[in-house]
C-alpha cells in the first residue's frame, strides 16, 4: 500500500516534478488528468481558501477509491454556499444539502438506503465545516459513529463560523479574534481552556478509521481519504483548512500557515484504527507557534506593542503538549 | 354497553386486564374498547384502565364515569381512590381480596348493590400458586365472568391465550379455571355477598 | 384480518405491509409502542429488506428519513409532541424538498408544563411545514390511512402525516381489520422517486435558491397540495374499492345534510360528537357533525359544501393558538361563503382533558340558546384561573403557576380518576 512516508516530497500536488517521478500507481489523484474533478473550478469561494482545496482532493481521492460509487451529504456552510446557488453547481458527484446540523445523519440514511437497495457498491460521505461538526452536528456525527453506520465523515476545520462572518465556534483556538471573541479587553480573543477535539472524541467511539490531516500536506490527505474508503462502518477525517479571510492571512499563504500549523505541533496530524493511534506524520522541522501566529491577523494582539509573552508561551504549552502526546518529534530528531 | 372499570397499582396488570377483557369481548362477537388513562405513572401508583363492550361500534372516547363493573386489584385502593364512583345501582363489584367484604369495611356500601353483585376473590393467591408471580388479572377476570355472567370462561381463556403464548398463558388459564371454579361452588346467587374464599 | 389489538400494534402491522425500506426508530410516548411493533417485525424477519435505525433524537430521525428518501428508499418514522419540534427544522426542510417520508404523530400536547397526554398542539405547530396531514379518527382508519399516505405521498412527491390521538387511539383496544400484503400491494406499488441521489446520474438536490426563483419554488409546494385535494378523495375511493372500506378522503359528514348546526371535529373525538349528535337528533334537535380527515391541504371547497346551509358553526379544537383561539376556525372562516354565520370555537380536551358527551352537549346546547362565547374552553375552571390572576395582581414572586393551580385543585396527581 502506499503511504506517506514513502514519498519524501514537502508538496507533491497537482502536476509537481514529485509525482513524475514516481511509478504511476503511487502518484497523487490530482496529478491524473482523468481525476473527477469533484468540485469543479468555477465556484465562488474565496481566494486561497482551504476549505475548497480540501474538498477537492478529499473527494476526488474517495471517488478514485470508489469507483465513481459515491453519494455525498453536505451540511450547511461556506463549502455547501459557495459551490452551489441554483442553477449552477461546482459539484461532479451525486450531492444533497438538507440541513446545518444533520449531515451525518442524513448520510446514515443514504447508506441505509443504498443498502436495502442492493447497491452495496455505493458509498457515502458526509462533510461539514467545523460548526456543523463539532458545534451544531455534533449529536448526529455521535449517533453515527456509535451505530457504526456506513459513512466517512469529513470536517473541513477552519476554526471558526466563517459563513456568517468569523464568529467562534468550539474548534476555535485559544486567543483567537472572531467577531464574537473580540481582541478586547485583558484577556483578548478566545479564552483558553475550551474547545473539544472530535478526532479523539471520535476515537473514543472505538470506530475503525479516524484520521487528521492538513492541506499543507495533500498526499497524506488523499492517502487517508483512500484509507478510510477501505473500511465500512463509521469512519471520521479531520481536515485542517486555513480561512484567509477569518484569520487574517494572505490568501496565498494558505499552504504555509497549514504547514506551519503542523510543523508548530498546534495541529497534530494522526492516524487511528479502532480507537487506537496507528501512525502520525512527524514534524520535520519544528518551529515555534510564533512563527505561526505572527502570520494570522487574527492573533496580533498577541504581538502588538510589548506584546503578550505569557499567553504565546501557554499556546507554546499546547503545541508542546500535543507533541508530546502523539509523538510528533521522533527521539534525536532536532527540536 | 357494558362498562367496565379496573383499578390497580403500576405493575399489577391493570391496563393488561382491560385488553384481556376486550379481546374476550371480542372473541364473543361484541364490538369493545380498552382504554388505559395511561400516565408516566411508576410501579405502585393507582391505575386505572376501561372497558367497554357493546352490541355495535364504540364511538364515544371518554373515560368511563358510570361503570357497570368496577374490578379492583388492589385493595389498599380503597380508601385512597374513589373506586365506586359513579358505579351503577345494579353494578358490579369485584376486589382482589382474601378477606371478607365486612372485613374490608365495605359491607354496608355492597348491600346496596343486588344480591351476588359484590364479591371478593383472593386472585393474587391463585396467582402465585399457578403462575408463580402475582399477577391476579387472569383469576379477576374469570371471576367477573363469574358474577356478572356477561362473558364466557372460555372467552376469557382465548384472550389469556391470545395475549400470554406457551407455557404462561397456561399457567394463567389454569388460575382463571380455579377462581370460576370457586364461584360456581359458592351459592353467589343467595347471598348479598360472595366470597369465594370461604368455599 | 379482523382483530382485537391495540391502535399502534395495529398500525405498526399495515405500515409493514407498506414495505417501508428505512425505519428511525426513536422512543417518545404516545409513539413508542409503534416502532417497538416495527422493530419487532424487522427482528423477526416479517418485515424483510428494511433497515431499522435506533437513532439518538428526533431530529436525526427526520434527517436519516431524508437521506433514505432522497437516496430513493421509502422512508418512515414517527413521533410526537416534543419530538416533532425538536424535529422541526428537518420536517420543513423534508417538505421543501418534497421527499415522500411518512411519519406518524401520535398527537400529545407541547409543555411546559410537561403534559403527555393528548391534545393537537404537535400537529398543529408544524402545519405550515409543507406536508399533508391527516387526521384519523379511530385504529381503523389509522391503519388504512398509512397505507393510502405512503401512496399519496409518492405520487405527489410530498411528505405526510398522519396524526392520531394519543392514548386514545395509539393505546386503545379496539377492533381492527388489518389488510392482506397482497391487498396493500395491489393499491401501492414500490417506491419510485422524481429525484433520486444517485452516483450513476449525479445531481445537485438541496442547493441555494434566492429571491428570483424563491417564491415560485414555494408557489409550487402550495400547488402540489392543491394537486392532492384531487387526489385525496380519488384514493379513498380506490382504497374503498380494493379495501372495502370507507376511510380517509377530505372530510366526512355525519347527519349534516339538514343541519342547522354542525359541530367539526379533528380526530377520535368526532366519535364522541357523533354519539351527542344522535342523542341530540333524538330529541328534534337539527344537528349534524363535520370531521376533517384532511388538515393540510385544508379542503376549503369541500367544507364550502358540506356547511354550506348551517346557521352556526362549532368547532371542537384540540388545540389553541394562544393569543387568538382556534387553528381549525380560523381556517374554516375561509369555507364559509355565507359570512354571517356564526362560529364557536370550543377549545376542548387539551393535555388530554376528557371530552365528555355531557360537557359536549352542554356547549352544543348554550350555542343553539345563542349564549356560547366566540371562544370558549371546554369544562374550563373559571374560578381557579381567577383565583391565581388574583395571587399574582396581589404578589410578585407567586411561584410556578401550574403548581399553584393544583394546590388550588387539591387533588391527586393526574393519573388517578
Amino acid at each position: 500500500m502506499s503511504g506517506p512516508q514513502r514519498v519524501k516530497f514537502y508538496q507533491t500536488g497537482t502536476f509537481t516534478v514529485g509525482n513524475r517521478l514516481l511509478d504511476v500507481s503511487v502518484r497523487s489523484v490530482q496529478s491524473d488528468r482523468s481525476r473527477n474533478n469533484s468540485l469543479n473550478s468555477g465556484h465562488r469561494a474565496c481566494q486561497g481558501c482551504g476549505e475548497a482545496l480540501g474538498a477537492r482532493y478529499a473527494l476526488d481521492a474517495a471517488m478514485r477509491a470508489v469507483n465513481g460509487k459515491l453519494v455525498v451529504a453536505n451540511a450547511t456552510g461556506c463549502l455547501e454556499v459557495f459551490s452551489t446557488p441554483y442553477p449552477e453547481s461546482s459539484w461532479r458527484v451525486a450531492w444533497l444539502h438538507s440541513l446545518f446540523a444533520n449531515a451525518a445523519a442524513v448520510g446514515t440514511g443514504m447508506a441505509a438506503a443504498m443498502r436495502v437497495k442492493g447497491r452495496h457498491d455505493v458509498r457515502v460521505i458526509a462533510q461539514g465545516g467545523d460548526g456543523g461538526t463539532v458545534d451544531i452536528g455534533f449529536a448526529c456525527l455521535s449517533g453515527m459513529f456509535e451505530r457504526n453506520d456506513d459513512v466517512l465523515y469529513i470536517c473541513y476545520d477552519n476554526e471558526a463560523y466563517m459563513n456568517t462572518g468569523v464568529q467562534r465556534s468550539s474548534a476555535t483556538p485559544a486567543a483567537a479574534r472572531t467577531a464574537t471573541t473580540p481582541a478586547v479587553g485583558d484577556q483578548p480573543g478566545n479564552v483558553f481552556g475550551q474547545g473539544k477535539n472530535v478526532p479523539l472524541i471520535a476515537m473514543a467511539h472505538g470506530i475503525p478509521y479516524v484520521a487528521t490531516a492538513s492541506v499543507c500536506d495533500l498526499r497524506d490527505l488523499e492517502y487517508k481519504v483512500e484509507k478510510a474508503m477501505g473500511f465500512h462502518g463509521a469512519r471520521y477525517l479531520h481536515v485542517h483548512v486555513p480561512c484567509p479571510l477569518g484569520w487574517g492571512c494572505d490568501t496565498g499563504d494558505t499552504l504555509k500557515v497549514a504547514r506551519l500549523a503542523a510543523e508548530s505541533g498546534l495541529f497534530p496530524i494522526f492516524e487511528a484504527e479502532y480507537g487506537e493511534i496507528t501512525g502520525r506524520r512527524a514534524i520535520r522541522k519544528r518551529v515555534p507557534v510564533d512563527d505561526y501566529l505572527r502570520m494570522q491577523s487574527r492573533f496580533a494582539h498577541l504581538f502588538k506593542g510589548r506584546g503578550d509573552p505569557a499567553r504565546v508561551a501557554m499556546i507554546q504549552a499546547i503545541a508542546d503538549r500535543n507533541i508530546r502526546r502523539f509523538g510528533l518529534v521522533s527521539e534525536g530528531a532536532p527540536a | 354497553m357494558f362498562e367496565v372499570r379496573i383499578h390497580g397499582r403500576g405493575g399489577q396488570g391493570v391496563v393488561t386486564a382491560a385488553e384481556l377483557l376486550s379481546i374476550a369481548g371480542f372473541e364473543e362477537g361484541f364490538w369493545a374498547q380498552a382504554i388505559p388513562s395511561f400516565g408516566s405513572e411508576r410501579m405502585g401508583a393507582p391505575v386505572v384502565a376501561f372497558c367497554r363492550l357493546n352490541e355495535c361500534e364504540i364511538r364515544s372516547r371518554e373515560p368511563i364515569t358510570s361503570p357497570d363493573a368496577v374490578i379492583i386489584q388492589d385493595p389498599t385502593l380503597l380508601h385512597q381512590v374513589k373506586v365506586f364512583e359513579g358505579l351503577s345501582p345494579g353494578g358490579y363489584v369485584l376486589i382482589n381480596s382474601s378477606r371478607s367484604l365486612d372485613q374490608l369495611g365495605i359491607g354496608e356500601f355492597v348491600d346496596k348493590l343486588p344480591r351476588g353483585h359484590a364479591a371478593c376473590l383472593p386472585a393474587t393467591e391463585l396467582a402465585l400458586r399457578h403462575v408463580g408471580r402475582p399477577v391476579p388479572n387472569a383469576a379477576l377476570l374469570a371471576g367477573l365472568c363469574a358474577i356478572t355472567g356477561r362473558l364466557k370462561p372460555a372467552s376469557i381463556e382465548a384472550a389469556i391465550r391470545r395475549k400470554f403464548k406457551g407455557e404462561v398463558g397456561e399457567k394463567n388459564v389454569a388460575a382463571a379455571r380455579e377462581a370460576f371454579a370457586m364461584f360456581a361452588n359458592v351459592e353467589v346467587k343467595e347471598g348479598a355477598r360472595a366470597h369465594a374464599q370461604a368455599v | 384480518m379482523l382483530r382485537q389489538c391495540e391502535g399502534s400494534q395495529a398500525v405498526a402491522e399495515a405500515i409493514g405491509l407498506c414495505r417501508p425500506q428505512v425505519i428511525c426508530a426513536y422512543p417518545i410516548t404516545p409513539q413508542t409502542h409503534i416502532v417497538e411493533g416495527l422493530g419487532a417485525l424487522v427482528k423477526s424477519g416479517a418485515l424483510a429488506n428494511c433497515e431499522y435505525i435506533n437513532v439518538e433524537s428526533e431530529f436525526a430521525a427526520m434527517s436519516v428519513a431524508i437521506g433514505a428518501s432522497a437516496a430513493g428508499a421509502r422512508a418512515y418514522t414517527a413521533t410526537a409532541s416534543q419530538g416533532i419540534l425538536y424535529m422541526a427544522e428537518a420536517v420543513y426542510n423534508a417538505g421543501g424538498l418534497g421527499l415522500p417520508i411518512v411519519m406518524t404523530v401520535g398527537n400529545r400536547s407541547i409543555g411546559a408544563p410537561i403534559n403527555i397526554w393528548n391534545d393537537h398542539t404537535d400537529s398543529m405547530a408544524l402545519r405550515d411545514a409543507g406536508w399533508i396531514q391527516l387526521f384519523a379518527e379511530d385504529n381503523q382508519e389509522a391503519v388504512d390511512l398509512h397505507i393510502q399516505a405512503f401512496r399519496l405521498g409518492e405520487e405527489l412527491s410530498l411528505p405526510v402525516m398522519v396524526c392520531m390521538d394519543g392514548f386514545i387511539l395509539t393505546h386503545a383496544y379496539e377492533r381492527v381489520d388489518i389488510p392482506t400484503q397482497e391487498q396493500v400491494d395491489q393499491f401501492l406499488p414500490p417506491y419510485e422517486p422524481r429525484q433520486v441521489v444517485d452516483p450513476d446520474n449525479p445531481v445537485t438536490i438541496g442547493a441555494m435558491v434566492g429571491p428570483e426563483a424563491f417564491m415560485e419554488v414555494r408557489y409550487l409546494a402550495h400547488a402540489k397540495q392543491l394537486r392532492a385535494l384531487e387526489l385525496i378523495p380519488e384514493l379513498a375511493a380506490e382504497f374503498k374499492q380494493k379495501f372495502g372500506r370507507d376511510s380517509g378522503g377530505l372530510i366526512r359528514s355525519y347527519r349534516a345534510d339538514d343541519a342547522e348546526t354542525i359541530v367539526v371535529g379533528l380526530g377520535s373525538v368526532n366519535g364522541t360528537i357523533k354519539d351527542v349528535v344522535d342523542e341530540m337528533r333524538n330529541e328534534g334537535i337539527k344537528i349534524g357533525g363535520v370531521s376533517i380527515c384532511s388538515f393540510r391541504p385544508f379542503p376549503t371547497a369541500a367544507l364550502s359544501t358540506a356547511l354550506g346551509r348551517a346557521q352556526r358553526i362549532i368547532t371542537i379544537e384540540k388545540s389553541l393558538s394562544v393569543g387568538i383561539g382556534g387553528n381549525v376556525s380560523h381556517n374554516l372562516r375561509m369555507a364559509l361563503p355565507d359570512r354571517n354565520t356564526t362560529v364557536y370555537t370550543v377549545i376542548a380536551g387539551l393535555g388530554g382533558r376528557p371530552i365528555t358527551r355531557a360537557s359536549l352537549k352542554k356547549v352544543f346546547r348554550s350555542a343553539l340558546d345563542g349564549l356560547l362565547e366566540p371562544v370558549s374552553f371546554l369544562d374550563l375552571n373559571l374560578p381557579v384561573v381567577q383565583r391565581q390572576l388574583e395571587r399574582e395582581r396581589l404578589e410578585r414572586r407567586t411561584g410556578p403557576a401550574a403548581e399553584a393551580i393544583l394546590r388550588d385543585l387539591n387533588t391527586l396527581p393526574a393519573a388517578v380518576h
